[in-house]
């Protein structure tokens, strides 16, 4: 559109069409190409976005990924199936037993085997506090950089009282490799439980100042509310799963639709929003960490003694005096360290409830000891790819809480 | 599982369906040719009995080290019908030399990156998409990483950086 010759200022001006007087007209405005990240703190380390902005809004966005690359598939494809537990590790890194115990969930269904009924037991309770701990983190981080400082650090405090127990559990903070197929590599620790029960107590306190926090704010109900908008039908098609697909209103969770362990003996319920705006993804996370703490709660009350382990010495390391007592002992043990687990010719698609979404795994193994094919479906990845119907149009002020309430992890998005 | 789809289809393309079997787990396999896996998945998206809403995942497999008559590259396809509470796994085989497939991102916007990760690991085009550059890798990489004949510590040239006429204000500044 022409832009009609200015007259000189100081001169009455006539009146614009439209009633608007000179100094109100809009300036001829040109498009401008603005680059977040990757090393930006908004963009969380790993994500380059360039942006297209026409004055203040968004007209493209396309997000660059890759800066996080490690060769999560080649690497799996060269080591054996129980070596690959370290790489899961560090695709979701904030819920690494998740990872880890979807994996090893994919394995024992190729190659068949049901694990002891109390190792179910703790890989639900494992995740479960996982869940928490990353729903936690996101909800920090969008309280973060809206500017609630304190939310963040109570949301933190909560996280780490749960690295704590993770740490107990596992030996490491972040890194657990914890879980091995056919079942976990150690039990819990001695009153382990009661300290969770401890923990889940904080939790909810802490978690009750955030929701009082946030929830009821007006500056924060005012940026989430209405922003980052994705209609059920893009969800869908984009292959959104977990709390972002259930924000807008769908009710699929993998827990519920096809269970898996114990989830079948567990109540509890599955939030849905209705929106699909950023606020309703803030909600369901809020309401998720409520169910997980009912979740772990339950499963306290229902765990038994029992072994952990399944006892084949074909998949799982004999207990270390049969290895240095006995000759078979020892040949299993070398023969499980060398040549790795030997799952038999064949495929699977399977998937669990990861925090945010269906982490789907398909295997393909060709009878080594070695995997063929390790294909991850990080849930990150198809949400991620939805971010530019999300943000196209709006605000560039409006990018932020979305990149924040999808929650996108640099590790598994990039593997 | 998903029986009653793969029967489904069976009768609507007869063609198309060149096999099905189910795998060691249970799950149901169907091998599309691979010039309809379009309309295969448009019909599997749009009929109200089906009703395979929810986009899932894309991958390829080289089947370069495996035994059989098959052609090298394997695409497979998931998909979760929310109706039907059951996920559909489809697989197109083509062969090196014309490791071409159409793109379904007309029919499933998710589809999008993960066709565009198929690319970047595989070498497998797909016809008709809208922008098939490379996904986790680097427009100028040599190669593609998840080829079995790509060896694990392949190293990669040296790349010339890429010209910034406008140095203070970075890159995008020397388009015209």
């Amino acid at each position: 559109m022409a832009n009609p010759p200015s007259p000189s200022i100081g001169a009455a001006s006539p009146p614009l069409p439209g009633g608007e007087s000179e100094l109100e007209a809009h300036l001829p405005s040109k498009r401008m190409e603005v680059n977040l990240g990757p090393s930006h703190p908004a963009m969380h380390g790993t994500v380059r976005m360039k942006v297209e902005l026409e004055g203040e809004t968004i007209v493209r966005a396309d997000p660059e990924i890759g800066f996080l690359h490690r060769g999560f598939q080649k690497s799996c494809e060269n080591v054996t199936w129980t070596q690959c537990l370290p790489y899961t590790d560090r695709l979701n890194y904030v819920s690494a037993l998740m990872n880890n115990f979807g994996f090893l969930n994919a394995v024992e269904k190729l190659i068949g085997l049901e694990i002891p009924e109390r190792a179910q037991f703790i890989r639900t309770i494992g995740c479960e506090l996982h869940r928490i701990a990353d729903h936690l983190t996101c909800v920090g981080a969008i309280g973060l950089e809206l500017g609630g400082m304190s939310a963040f650090l109570y949301c933190i405090e909560a996280r780490e009282l749960i690295v704590d127990r993770v740490t107990e559990l596992t030996g490491a903070r972040l890194t657990t490799t914890f879980g091995r197929v056919g079942g976990l590599n150690r039990d819990l620790p001695p009153q382990w439980l009661e300290s969770v029960l401890k923990t889940l107590e904080k939790i909810k306190w802490l978690v009750g100042e955030v929701d009082t926090l946030l929830t009821n704010n007006r500056i924060f109900v005012d940026r989430m509310k209405g922003t980052g908008v994705i209609t059920a039908q893009d969800a869908l098609d984009f292959g959104f799963t977990g709390p972002c697909l259930r924000a807008c209103g769908i009710n699929y969770d993998v827990r519920k639709a096809h269970p898996y362990w114990v989830y079948d003996r567990l109540a509890f319920d599955v939030p849905l929003g209705r929106n699909g705006d950023n606020f309703d993804r803030y909600l369901m996370r809020i309401e998720e960490i409520k169910q997980s703490d009912h979740i772990v709660r339950q499963a306290i009350e229902m765990i038994k003694p029992g072994p952990v382990i399944i006892d084949d010495w074909r998949i799982t390391l004999p207990p270390k005096p049969e290895v240095y007592g006995t000759i078979e002992g020892v040949m299993a043990h070398f023969k499980l360290i060398m040549e790795g687990i030997q799952v038999p010719a064949g495929e699977v698609y399977d998937s669990t409830e990861a925090a945010n979404g269906e982490l789907g795994w398909y295997l393909v193994s060709d009878g080594s000891g070695r995997p063929y094919k390790v294909h991850v479906r990080a849930p990150g990845f198809a949400i991620l790819s939805g971010i530019r119907r999300m943000v196209e149009g709006q605000l560039i002020g409006d990018l932020i809480p979305t990149f924040d309430t999808i929650n996108m992890i640099g590790g598994e998005v990039e593997q | 599982m998903s029986a009653f789809a793969l029967d489904k289809l069976t009768a609507k393309f007869p063609r198309a369906i060149l096999e099905r079997y189910r795998d060691r787990t249970g799950g149901d396999w169907g091998v599309i040719d691979s010039e309809s896996i379009r309309d295969v998945a448009s019909e599997l998206k749009d009929d109200p009995e089906l009703d395979f809403k929810l986009f899932l995942s894309i991958d390829a497999v080289d089947r370069l080290m495996l035994a059989g008559p098959h052609p090298r590259f394997e695409i497979v396809y998931f998909f979760y019908s929310l109706k039907r509470g059951e996920h559909i796994r489809l697989k197109c085989r083509v062969s090196e030399e014309c490791a071409e497939v159409p793109s379904i991102t007309s029919v499933y916007l998710g589809a999008n990156w993960f066709e565009r990760f198929v690319w970047d690991f595989y070498g497998i085009r797909f016809r008709g998409h809208p922008d098939l550059r490379r996904i986790l890798m680097y427009e100028e990489f040599k190669g593609h990483p998840l080829r079995k004949d790509y060896p694990l510590r392949q190293r990669q040239p040296l790349v010339p950086e890429r010209p910034i006429q406008d140095i203070f204000r970075g890159p995008g500044t020397n388009r015209p």
